[in-house]
């Protein structure tokens, strides 16, 4: 029986999303091939909270060693390969996340894996899979297939795949030796740091106006602040924003930065790669203003504006304004 | 220190309006603006600035077309020392892996402490040409890089990960780092940088100069294929405001009231 692996990811004692909902789509591909689960879990002193996994997996796989207490691509790569080289799964997820950019590449020439990265959709077809993938920042999505025989390898998308309410499989958890020696490895693991963040905490605003690459300068962030402003609402942005250093990190709303859940949020010249949806897609109501009527954004606003931002925000800033007046 | 960038020249597509080939397996190129790939700016700039506080010599490389000159023009003007491109017919269709083969070949023969790409490529994001670059050289690696200090022979770096977190880690050198944006703020390129470095040699390498065996690259030595590409489905949910600036403005506001932003 050729099974379903599933990398469960955990850091500083809590279970990612992306665990869950890469379980849950396991569970739908075997169950089309009359396969099993098996959630794979690295760590230390994890073994109760692995429970949570029960529900999810046929099998829960656990390798515990203090050296896998803080994820580090060295020891995984060599714990997975010896699972994978044994274990011959027919296919092995793990998320396409800070953690499985570090790991999956080099599992796959490893153990020379074919692999698809970033995946959006994935089916079973003919013993093989087709992936679903997007190109060109989003815009362009691309219907993509192995060459090759497998075992193969594939990172989903964090925040894509829907964890499905389902009874309980309820599988054992299986200790696993692990296979780690004692030796030097040549990258080592130091500490978590909190990044320096800087501006207002974002995440307590009831209105967000947020601004991408779009502004163009930071010269015309006024512009838009003073139209947040007008309306009660809080200056945020996206990605590329804080790349430029045009605002402090702590205005970002993303994957990388912050989470929010405004009643509004106003999307101003962003175009809505998948990090940012990830941080503002909990929003009451979108409402996105870009020039491109083909930008993603539009996939998750609610209201829409194709058009020119400096021609749109100096007419809303005058509106608002007087609205405040009367 | 020897400093080796990986860099990509990459279509702008975030304001183009895409259309589809006849092949259905990518859009029509002519007519988009193409650039360095944003991460590999910051890769560039961030091997530039190790030189500059260390000495060293950056080599840049590139896998393409006579177009990738430009991207790698665009590198030299920025501060790189050499550049070499790699190009033959047996190379396209290549995906990541495939990529990262050829790469692995030619780097192979150059003396590098150190290897920088960006964390993915703004077109086809892989994120995974670094990783398969560093395990075919039988290097360490770091993915997602957002601050980098030497110390002697090995590196403290950044990773930066989900939610303001980061990860701080010690690699030793040689090793290879994937950069995230923002790591610097890259150097301005002016028309008059570019034409100082026209003239500056760019090696080419091919196939035989690599001892690669034809179905290794390309799409024959690649793990995976793409089978059509398409406009992602709309969801339809998406209420469009038309109208004049004016209106547009008034009806916006409208919704804010009435979504309960505005008391």
């Amino acid at each position: 029986m050729k099974e379903i692996l599933v990398l469960a990811e955990h850091r500083q004692g809590q279970w990612r999303d992306i665990t869950f909902e890469m379980l849950s789509k396991a569970r739908q591909l075997a169950e089309s091939f009359g396969s099993e689960v098996h959630a794979v879990v690295l760590g230390k002193g994890v073994a109760n909270s692995t429970d949570a996994l029960r529900p999810m997996a046929h099998r829960v796989l656990l390798v515990e060693d203090e050296r896998l207490e803080a994820f580090n691509s060295e020891t995984y790569q060599t714990v997975l390969a010896q699972l994978i080289t044994e274990r011959k799964p027919l296919l092995t997820l793990i998320g396409h996340s800070t953690l499985g950019m570090d790991l999956a590449p080099n599992l796959a020439v490893q153990l020379k894996m074919p692999l698809a990265t970033d995946c959006i959709g994935i089916d079973g077809k003919d013993g093989s899979f087709v992936l679903t993938r997007q190109i060109y920042g989003g815009k362009i999505n691309s219907t993509v297939l192995f060459n090759k025989p497998g075992p193969y390898l594939v990172t989903l998308r964090a925040g894509t795949f829907p964890v499905l309410q389902r009874d309980s499989l309820q599988g054992d958890i299986i200790p696993l030796a692990s296979p780690l020696t004692d030796g030097n490895l040549p990258k080592r693991f130091l500490a978590y740091v909190e990044a320096a963040l800087g501006g207002v905490d974002i995440t307590q605003a009831d209105i967000l106006v947020s601004v991408g690459r779009g502004i163009k300068g930071p010269e015309n962030l006024p512009l838009v602040k003073e139209f947040a402003e007008a309306i009660g609402g809080t200056l945020s942005c996206s990605r590329p924003v804080v790349d430029k250093k045009w605002l402090p990190k702590g205005c970002q709303v993303g994957t990388s930065g912050k989470t929010v859940k405004p009643k509004i949020y106003l999307a101003v010249g962003i175009s809505g790669a998948f990090q940012h949806i990830a941080g503002m897609k909990g929003a009451g109501t979108v409402i996105a203003i870009n020039k491109d009527p083909k930008a993603p954004i539009f996939g998750v606003a609610h209201y829409g504006i194709v058009g020119d931002l400096f021609k749109i925000i100096p007419a809303l800033k005058e509106k608002a304004k007087g609205l405040k007046q009367r | 220190m020897n400093i080796i960038v990986c860099v990509k020249r990459v279509p702008e597509t975030a304001e183009a309006d895409l259309v589809i080939d006849k092949t259905g397996r990518d859009v029509i190129k002519s007519g988009l603006v193409f650039d360095l790939n944003e991460w590999d700016s910051y890769a560039i700039e961030e091997a530039i600035r190790l030189k500059e506080k260390k000495e060293g010599h950056v080599t840049v490389i590139s896998m393409g077309g006579e177009e990738a000159n430009e991207s790698l023009r665009k590198c030299l003007a920025m501060g790189a020392d050499d550049a070499v491109r790699l190009t033959d017919p047996a190379f396209e269709g290549a995906d990541g892996y495939a990529t990262a083969k050829v790469l692995a070949e030619s780097i192979g023969k150059l003396p590098f402490d150190l290897i920088l790409t960006g964390t993915q490529a703004e077109d086809d994001g892989y994120g995974q040409v670094g990783g398969a670059l560093a395990e075919l050289l039988g290097i360490p690696h770091a993915t997602v890089v957002n601050q980098i200090e030497v110390e002697g022979k090995k590196l403290k770096v950044h990773r930066e990960l989900e939610g303001g977190l980061e990860e701080i880690l010690e690699i030793d050198l040689p090793a290879l780092l994937t950069i995230q944006t923002g790591i610097n703020e890259p150097r301005y390129v002016s028309i008059m940088g570019i034409r100082k470095v026209a003239k500056k040699e760019i090696k080419v390498l091919g196939a035989k100069d690599l001892t690669l065996v034809a179905n290794e690259t390309g799409l024959s030595g690649s793990d995976t294929r793409i089978e059509k590409i398409s406009f992602p489905p709309t969801t339809g949910a998406v209420k469009m405001i038309e109208g004049n600036p004016e209106e547009v403005a008034l009806n916006v506001l409208n919704i804010l009231k009435n979504k309960g932003g505005l008391a």
